[in-house]
C-alpha cells in the first residue's frame, strides 16, 4: 500500500466514525463494556488461580505415626509415604522437635513450655504437588499401616477450586459471548456508514476499485473503533482493579488474600485488550462490508 | 473495441433482455444505441460494464472477455470505461474537485497525478471555476458535466452514457451532446444510450436500434425507432 493510500483511508475511516457519531459511540461503548467483563472475570480467574498456586507452595499435610511405633519402625514409613502419587517432598519430626516447635509457636505461653515429648505423636509434612488431588492423596497417605491420622485443610484448598474453576468456565463463556455480541454491534455499526455511503461504493466499483481499495477505509473504522475500545476499557480496569485492590486491603476479613499488583498484569492486559479491541472492530467491518463487495 | 456475439441475457424471474445480439464497436467510432422502452438498452449497458453476466453468448470490450472474466479482472476492464448515468450519480457531500479526486484515488492515482489532471479535465468541459462547488450548487447540465468529467478522469477507452440528456432542457442536452463529440474526436469511443430522436438525427452518428431484445438497425445517420431495416 502506498503512503498516500494510508492517508487516505486513515482519513476516511475516521471521516466514516465522525459521520454516524451516536452508532459509532454506542459500539465503542459495546466494546469497552464486553472488555471490560471479560477483563474483570480474567483478572478474578488468575487471582484465584495465584492464590491456589500459593496454597499449593504452603499447602503441607500432618501424617501422625501410630503411637505403638517404635521410632525405626517410625523412621520407616518415609519410604512409603514418598511413594505416594501427588506427594513431593516428605519431612519426619520425632516427637521431641514436634515439641519443641509448639513450644516456639507459643513462646509466649509459659504453661506450653514444659510439656512432656510423650503427648506428642511422630509425625511427617507432607507437601503436595497438585490441590486438585488432595482428597486422594489423603486418602492414600491414611490407607499407609501405621499412620493413625492425617490433618489437611481440604475445605480451604476446595474453596479456592472452586473459585478458580467457576471463574474460568464463566470467563471463557464470557469471552465467547460478548465477543460474538460486540462484533456483531459493531457489524451493524460499520453496516449502516456502508448503507449510507452505498452510492459511493458503486461509483467507486464502477469506475473500476479494487475490493481491496474499497474495504480499507472501513476496516480502519472498524480498527480505530475496536482500539479506542479498547484503551477506554483498559484504563477503566486499571481504575476497577485499584478500587477492588484498596476495597480487599482495607478490609479486616479480606485482608489475607493478596491480590497481584496491577503493575505486574497490565501489560498482559494492555496486549489481550487491544488485540481483542481490534479483532472485534476488523472483524466486524469484515463482516458488513462483505455483501457490499460481491461484484 | 466493442465486441458482442450472439449474447442473451435472462434475469432470474424468466424476462428475456436479450435475445442473440451481435454487434461490433470499433476503437474511436461514435455510436447511438437506440430503442423503445424495455427494448433491452439498459441490458446491453449492463452486460458492457459486467454488472450482469450473458446467459449465452460472447463479449469482448477493450480487450477482456467479460463472458468468462475473473472476479480480480473486472476492475481492470471497468478501468478502461468510463460510465455516464441519467441521474449523474454524484457524491453530494463532497466537492467537484472531490468527486474526481476520489475516482482517481479508487484506482491508484498518487496526490500529484490528481492534481494535474483535474483541472485539465474541468477545463475540457468547461467546470474549471466550478472546481470548490458541490452538486447541489450546479445547474443540472453542469452536473452532467461533472459527470462527464467524472467519467473522462481516468482516461478510459470508452465512454459509456445512459440516457446522458434525460433529465436536461433540449439547449443543455444539445450542448452536452456536443461535448461527448468532441471527447470522441479526442480519440475515446464514445457510446450513447439515448431515445431522443431529434438529438440522434442531429448529429448523423452510427445508430444501433434494439427492439425486445434484437438489434433491428444498424446504420449511420438517424434514428429508427422500433422499424425494422435490413
Amino acid at each position: 500500500m502506498a503512503k498516500h493510500e494510508f492517508g487516505y483511508f486513515a482519513r476516511e475511516g475516521v471521516s466514516n466514525m465522525f459521520s454516524h457519531g451516536f452508532m459509532s459511540f454506542a459500539a465503542v461503548g459495546i466494546t469497552v463494556a464486553c472488555l471490560l467483563i471479560m477483563g474483570t472475570f480474567t483478572l478474578v480467574a488468575v487471582n484465584a488461580n495465584e492464590l491456589l498456586r500459593d496454597l499449593e507452595q504452603e499447602n503441607e499435610i500432618v501424617a501422625y505415626v501410630d503411637d505403638s511405633y517404635t521410632d525405626a519402625q517410625s523412621k520407616a514409613l518415609q519410604k512409603k509415604l514418598e511413594a505416594v502419587p501427588n506427594v513431593v517432598s516428605v519431612t519426619y519430626i520425632s516427637k521431641e522437635q514436634a515439641t519443641a516447635d509448639f513450644a516456639a509457636e507459643y513462646s509466649d505461653e509459659e504453661l506450653f513450655q514444659d510439656l512432656d515429648p510423650e503427648i506428642f505423636e511422630d509425625r511427617y509434612a507432607l507437601k503436595i504437588g497438585n490441590l486438585n488431588q488432595i482428597s486422594q492423596t489423603v486418602q492414600q497417605v491414611t490407607a499407609i499401616e501405621g499412620i493413625s491420622d492425617v490433618a489437611a485443610h481440604e475445605e480451604i484448598a476446595g474453596g479456592f477450586i472452586t473459585v478458580r474453576n467457576v471463574a474460568t468456565v464463566v470467563c471463557v463463556a464470557l469471552i465467547v459471548i460478548l465477543f460474538v455480541v460486540s462484533v456483531f454491534i459493531i457489524s451493524n455499526t460499520i453496516k449502516l456508514t456502508t448503507f449510507d455511503r452505498r452510492e459511493e461504493i458503486a461509483i467507486m466499483r464502477m469506475v473500476g476499485a479494487t475490493n481491496g481499495f474499497i474495504r480499507w477505509p472501513f476496516v480502519y473504522e472498524g480498527f480505530m473503533m475496536g482500539l479506542l475500545g479498547a484503551v477506554i476499557a483498559f484504563f477503566s480496569q486499571w481504575g476497577l482493579y485499584a478500587a477492588v485492590t484498596r476495597g480487599v486491603s482495607n478490609n479486616d476479613t479480606l485482608q489475607l488474600i493478596r491480590v497481584i499488583p496491577f503493575q505486574e498484569l497490565w501489560v498482559p492486559v494492555a496486549v489481550v485488550f487491544a488485540a481483542a479491541g481490534i479483532l472485534i472492530g476488523v472483524g466486524g467491518s469484515l463482516s458488513a462490508i462483505r455483501k457490499f463487495l460481491q461484484v | 473495441m466493442i465486441r458482442l456475439k450472439d449474447v442473451e441475457m435472462e434475469y432470474e424471474n424468466g424476462t428475456k433482455a436479450i435475445r442473440g445480439i451481435s454487434l461490433s464497436i470499433e476503437d474511436g467510432e461514435f455510436v447511438f444505441l437506440v430503442g423503445p422502452s424495455g427494448s433491452g438498452k439498459s441490458t446491453i449497458i449492463k452486460l458492457l460494464i459486467g454488472e450482469v453476466e450473458p446467459c449465452r453468448g460472447r463479449i469482448m470490450i477493450n480487450g477482456f472477455s467479460v463472458s468468462n472474466i475473473s472476479e480480480k479482472q473486472i476492475p481492470l476492464m471497468r478501468r478502461t470505461l468510463g460510465v455516464i448515468f441519467q441521474d449523474f450519480r454524484l457524491i453530494e457531500k463532497k466537492t467537484v474537485y472531490d468527486n474526481l479526486s476520489f475516482v482517481m484515488r479508487a484506482v491508484g492515482a498518487s496526490p500529484k497525478e490528481i492534481k494535474k489532471r483535474i483541472p485539465y479535465v474541468l477545463h475540457l468541459v468547461g467546470l474549471e471555476k466550478k472546481a470548490g462547488n458541490y452538486p447541489t450548487e450546479l445547474s443540472g447540465g453542469e452536473q452532467q458535466r461533472v459527470a462527464i468529467a467524472r467519467a473522462l478522469v481516468n482516461n478510459p477507452n470508452t465512454i459509456i452514457a445512459d440516457e446522458p440528456t434525460g433529465n436536461l432542457d433540449p439547449e443543455r442536452s444539445l450542448e452536452l451532446m456536443s461535448l461527448l463529440v468532441k471527447i470522441n474526436q479526442l480519440g475515446t469511443t464514445v457510446v450513447v444510450v439515448t431515445h431522443e430522436k431529434d438529438l440522434v438525427d442531429r448529429f448523423g452518428k452510427r445508430v444501433i436500434t434494439i427492439d425486445s431484445g434484437h438489434v433491428v438497425n444498424d446504420s449511420v445517420g438517424g434514428y429508427v425507432g422500433g422499424c425494422i431495416h435490413g
